[in-house]
This record gives C-alpha cells, sequence and structure tokens, in this order.
C-alpha cells in the first residue's frame, strides 16, 4: 500500500516535470510567432492586436536584407566548401588504419571542443599581422573550420558502414579510383553529405564566435547585426525576422529529410 | 626482402591518405598556426608589441576582477548544465514510456530548438522574461506580483534561459541511454519488489550515467561560451569571460591581454571537460568491477 503511494507520486512528480519541460522546449518558438504578428510597437505579451506590419516593416528595411544576403551567401560557400574538403577528408582517414589518420582526425574535430571565439580572435590576428584584408574570403574560410567537423562525424559514419569488397571489386575489375568514387562511394554516402551539408549551413548561418571577430561593416552577418539590434533597442523587426528563419528552417528540415534522411542521422547519433 | 615489403605496405598506407591533404594544410595553415600566433601575441607585455613577458598572466592572477570574471562563468556553466540534467530525465522518462507517435512528437520538441538560431531562441526569452513579457504580464493579471518584477538581466533569468536553449544536447544523449537499459533488469527489480523512485535510483541513474555526463559536459561547454545569450539576456552588468575577451580585443584594442584571456579560458574548459570526463570513466569503471 505505501510502495503504491510512493509510485504514484514519483509518477506524479516525473509526469509533470515532463511536462513543464515539453512545455519549456515549445514555448520559445511559439512566443517568437506570435508576438511577430503584433500590432503594437513594443514586445508587450500578449500583443494589443494583430497585424503583419513587422513583416512589411522588413522588406524596407535594407540594413537587415543586406546581412541576411551576406550570412545565405557565406553559409552557402562555407558548406560547399567544408562538404568538398571534408568527404575527401574522411575518404582519406575514415577506414585507415594509419597513425596518422587518427591524428588528423582528433585535428579536423578539435574546432569542436576548444572554444570558437579563441579561434576567431586567432585567425583575425593573423590575418592583421600578415597584411590581409578582412573580405568575404576570409568569414568563409573561419566558417569553413567551423563547419568541418559535421562533415567528418557524418561522412564518415557511413563510410565506416561501407562494405570495402564494393570498392575493391570494382577496383579490380578495372574501372579507375575516380570512376569507382563517383558510382560506388558517393551514391552510397550521399545521406551523410546531405545531412552533414543541412548542419553545416545551419552552423555558419547561426555562427557567432568567428562573424565576431572576422565580419567588418562590409560584410555584417546576419546574427550579428541582430545581436547589434538587440543591445541598442528592443526592435519588433527582429521578431519578423525570427518568424521568417524559423519557418525557412522548418522548410529545409523537411526538405533535407526528403533528400538525406535526415531523421535517421540525428537519432544514430 | 621481408624490409622491403613492409616498407612498401606503409607506403600505400600513407597514399591512402592523400584525399585529406588538402584539409589537412588548410587546418595546418588557418587553425594550428593562428592557435600558435595567439600564444605567441599573449607573451608580449604590451599592445604595442615592443617587449616580450608572461606580464598578461600576472596581471590576470593578480586583479581579484579577472579570477571573478572567469569564475562566475564556470559557476554559470555548472549551474546550467545541472538545471538541464534535472529537466531531461524525467522527459526521457516518458519518451520510453511513450508509444511511436508521442516518440515522435518529443524528438520534434527537442529538435526544434535545436535547429532554430540561438539568436531568435535569446530573443524568445528577452519576450517572455521582460518588463511587459509574458511572466510578469501573467503574475500581475493573476494579482500575484504588484509591480513587475526585473527577470531580464538577472543572474536567476540567464541560467533559466540558458538551460532551455542548451537542453536538446541533454535531451538527445540521456534518451539515448535510457533506450539501451535492457528491460529485464527493470522487470526483475520490479518483480522483486522495488517501488519506481527506487528502481530509477539503483538502476536507472547508474545505467545511463554515461549518458548524463556527456550531456553535461556539452551543456557546459556550450553555456560558458554562448556569448549571444549572455550579454542579451544577462544584460552589460553580468561580465563573463566571452564579453570580456570580446571587450578587451575589439573595444581596448588589447591584443597580448585579450589573446592571453582566450588562453585562459580555453585551458580552463577543456580541462575541467578532460577531468570531468576522465574522472567519471574512472569511477564508472570501478563500478563495473563491484
Amino acid at each position: 500500500m505505501r510502495r503504491n503511494l510512493g509510485d504514484l507520486i514519483y509518477v506524479i512528480l516525473v509526469g509533470g516535470l515532463a511536462g513543464l519541460t515539453m512545455l519549456l522546449l515549445l514555448a520559445p518558438t511559439l512566443v517568437v510567432l506570435i508576438i511577430s504578428f503584433t500590432a503594437g510597437i513594443t514586445l508587450k505579451f500578449p500583443p494589443p492586436g494583430w497585424s503583419t506590419r513587422w513583416y512589411a516593416e522588413l522588406l524596407n528595411s535594407a540594413e537587415i536584407i543586406r546581412p541576411a544576403v551576406t550570412s545565405l551567401k557565406v553559409a552557402g560557400l562555407a558548406t560547399m566548401g567544408a562538404a568538398i574538403l571534408g568527404t575527401a577528408g574522411s575518404l582519406g582517414i575514415a577506414r585507415s588504419s594509419h597513425r596518422l589518420a587518427r591524428i588528423l582526425d582528433a585535428l579536423f574535430m578539435s574546432p569542436m571542443v576548444l572554444p570558437a571565439m579563441a579561434f576567431g580572435l586567432s585567425l583575425l590576428m593573423v590575418f592583421n599581422l600578415v597584411g590581409i584584408r578582412l573580405s568575404i574570403a576570409t568569414l568563409v574560410l573561419g566558417h569553413i573550420i567551423v563547419c568541418v567537423p559535421f562533415v567528418i562525424r557524418m561522412v564518415g559514419a557511413q563510410l565506416q558502414q561501407l562494405d570495402p569488397q564494393l570498392v575493391n571489386c570494382s577496383l579490380s575489375l578495372g574501372a579507375g579510383r575516380w570512376y569507382t568514387f563517383r558510382r560506388i562511394t558517393l551514391p552510397l554516402i550521399r545521406r551523410g553529405i546531405v545531412a552533414s551539408c543541412f548542419v553545416a549551413f545551419l552552423s555558419s548561418f547561426d555562427n557567432v564566435p568567428v562573424s565576431l571577430f572576422l565580419a567588418d561593416a562590409r560584410t555584417e552577418v546576419l546574427p550579428i547585426k541582430l545581436w547589434a539590434i538587440l543591445e541598442g533597442s528592443l526592435d519588433v523587426r527582429v521578431a519578423a525576422v525570427s518568424g521568417v528563419i524559423v519557418i525557412a528552417t522548418l522548410a529545409g528540415l523537411v526538405l533535407a529529410e526528403r533528400l538525406g534522411g535526415l531523421n535517421r542521422q540525428i537519432e544514430s547519433r | 626482402m621481408a624490409v622491403q615489403r613492409a616498407d612498401s605496405r606503409a607506403s600505400v598506407d600513407t597514399r591512402e591518405l592523400l584525399p585529406a591533404l588538402p584539409l589537412a594544410v588548410l587546418f595546418l595553415l588557418s587553425f594550428l598556426v593562428p592557435l600558435l600566433m595567439l600564444i605567441f601575441v599573449s607573451l608580449f607585455r604590451t599592445p604595442q608589441f615592443d617587449e616580450m613577458g608572461a606580464d598578461q598572466y600576472v596581471r590576470f592572477l593578480s586583479d581579484g576582477f579577472n579570477l571573478q570574471v572567469l569564475l562566475d562563468t564556470l559557476a554559470l556553466g555548472v549551474e546550467v548544465a545541472t538545471l538541464t540534467l534535472v529537466l531531461a530525465y524525467p522527459l526521457g522518462l516518458v519518451y520510453v514510456a511513450a508509444g511511436p507517435l508521442a516518440r515522435t512528437l518529443i524528438t520534434f520538441l527537442i529538435l526544434l530548438p535545436l535547429l532554430t538560431s540561438t539568436v531568435v531562441r535569446t530573443f524568445a526569452w528577452i519576450v517572455i522574461l521582460g518588463r511587459e513579457g509574458i511572466v510578469n504580464s501573467a503574475m500581475l493579471g493573476l494579482g500575484l506580483w504588484h509591480e513587475p518584477a526585473r527577470l531580464l538581466y538577472s543572474w536567476g533569468g540567464l541560467v533559466i534561459a540558458l538551460a532551455q536553449i542548451q537542453l536538446p544536447l541533454m535531451a538527445l544523449p540521456v534518451i539515448n541511454s535510457l533506450l539501451r537499459i535492457n528491460e529485464d533488469l527493470l522487470k526483475a527489480a520490479k518483480g522483486l519488489g522495488a517501488g519506481r523512485l527506487r528502481v530509477f535510483l539503483t538502476l536507472i541513474l547508474p545505467l545511463t550515467m554515461p549518458g548524463a555526463i556527456a550531456g553535461w559536459l556539452l551543456v557546459f561547454a556550450a553555456a560558458v561560451t554562448a556569448f549571444i545569450t549572455q550579454t542579451l539576456v544577462g544584460g552589460g552588468r553580468i561580465i563573463l569571460m566571452p564579453l570580456y575577451i570580446y571587450q578587451q580585443a575589439m573595444g581596448v584594442q588589447d591584443w597580448p591581454f585579450s589573446a592571453a584571456l582566450s588562453l585562459i579560458f580555453t585551458v580552463a574548459v577543456v580541462g575541467i571537460v578532460t577531468l570531468v570526463g576522465t574522472l567519471s570513466r574512472r569511477f564508472m569503471r570501478g563500478v563495473d568491477a563491484a
């Protein structure tokens, strides 16, 4: 009898906390979407009325659209660079038993462990001391480094599952290395590449610690711009930008799921 | 002959690594060299780079303010990581007990914040904690508070906001290790008359420790470096390492000191992560042996 009571309290406690946690996970995204349709001029919640004025305002805000375009450009280029170099890197080290392969793997994964701000600052110092002017190219370079670990992990995981006999067969039947890569290996690791591109793009688009040091007035990126706006005033236009980002991310998620089965990638981690 | 064969095998192995060469060169030039440069820059005595010496490190250690900033930052990481741990377990237990549909729903809820931008999540907390925000409106509306409380720009607000923002990093590994528990063990414990709380404390918790520690370390590392959330939800009066480094580098333009700050911060974070990881592995090996 006493045990049943104890169990009941346990179930209520766990259930209650889990409910609270789920609410906590959902609420912020919901709150952003709701407040972005406010008719008011402050972040008052609940909104005094409804309108799409802040989305309309956004279309006239060149100072927000320009950084958004820059961010998309940088994220696109960084993703491409990280995907190509990272996939090649994975091909080299994933199945190798060479001692050097393990050292390289640790090196390629290290941007994930080290606080990225130290890396951003150090890259800025090098560019300054060597005399390289900051540009889109230097920003993309920094982003590639922080995106590479995702590609190494996800593509590497797919390569581990690949049956080496398939590649050996193709090679012994006279196909060249490049032909074998294109026709055998690439189709089999496509899912990993697509999923890692999705994650790399998001992390570049969202990157702050590197952009903080490497983006200047001409290469201003969206997260830094939004941060600067919010530091100055609680501008409601940020809510509209957030609404656009949330919806675009969800659309991207559906797309990546169709192309590469993202869900399986995340669950297998 | 044998020597020659061993040699040729080694060269074949090295040639296998060739596709990784471009990336290796890139990392050497734009990752390793900059980090070495950071150490070099931190060893100059003044921002004018005229003389070398360990002055920046002496300066850090001799001023109580610097140490306080570092300790506050690490304390924030510990508090946030521990709060996410408390929130992740009930969620994980419900996930494991739930049917396929509810599981998909919970997975979606966990991934949702992981996929929306950090600035967006931080902005949401400004709306929730603000003077006219949800919490204040609700409390004033219910008549529980008589004037709006200062939740934004407070330590407590920062801890809660960061915990929510980093929760997915904890929930995923915890759920993963909960799913790996052998169900027969739980049935046996129940059959022998153990209550649910006892099953949780003596079986589930120890068995899922590796996942919990992995999640704890991920959240800790993410929380201490969360520049955007720290500055926007914490406000200008709470100075933590990322903001301090940024101010010294970009505001004051004191490169040697900001380089030293970044290195001290990096060593502290990586050191704690390595220490906790190693200690817990050793501790768990002891449990296995017993």
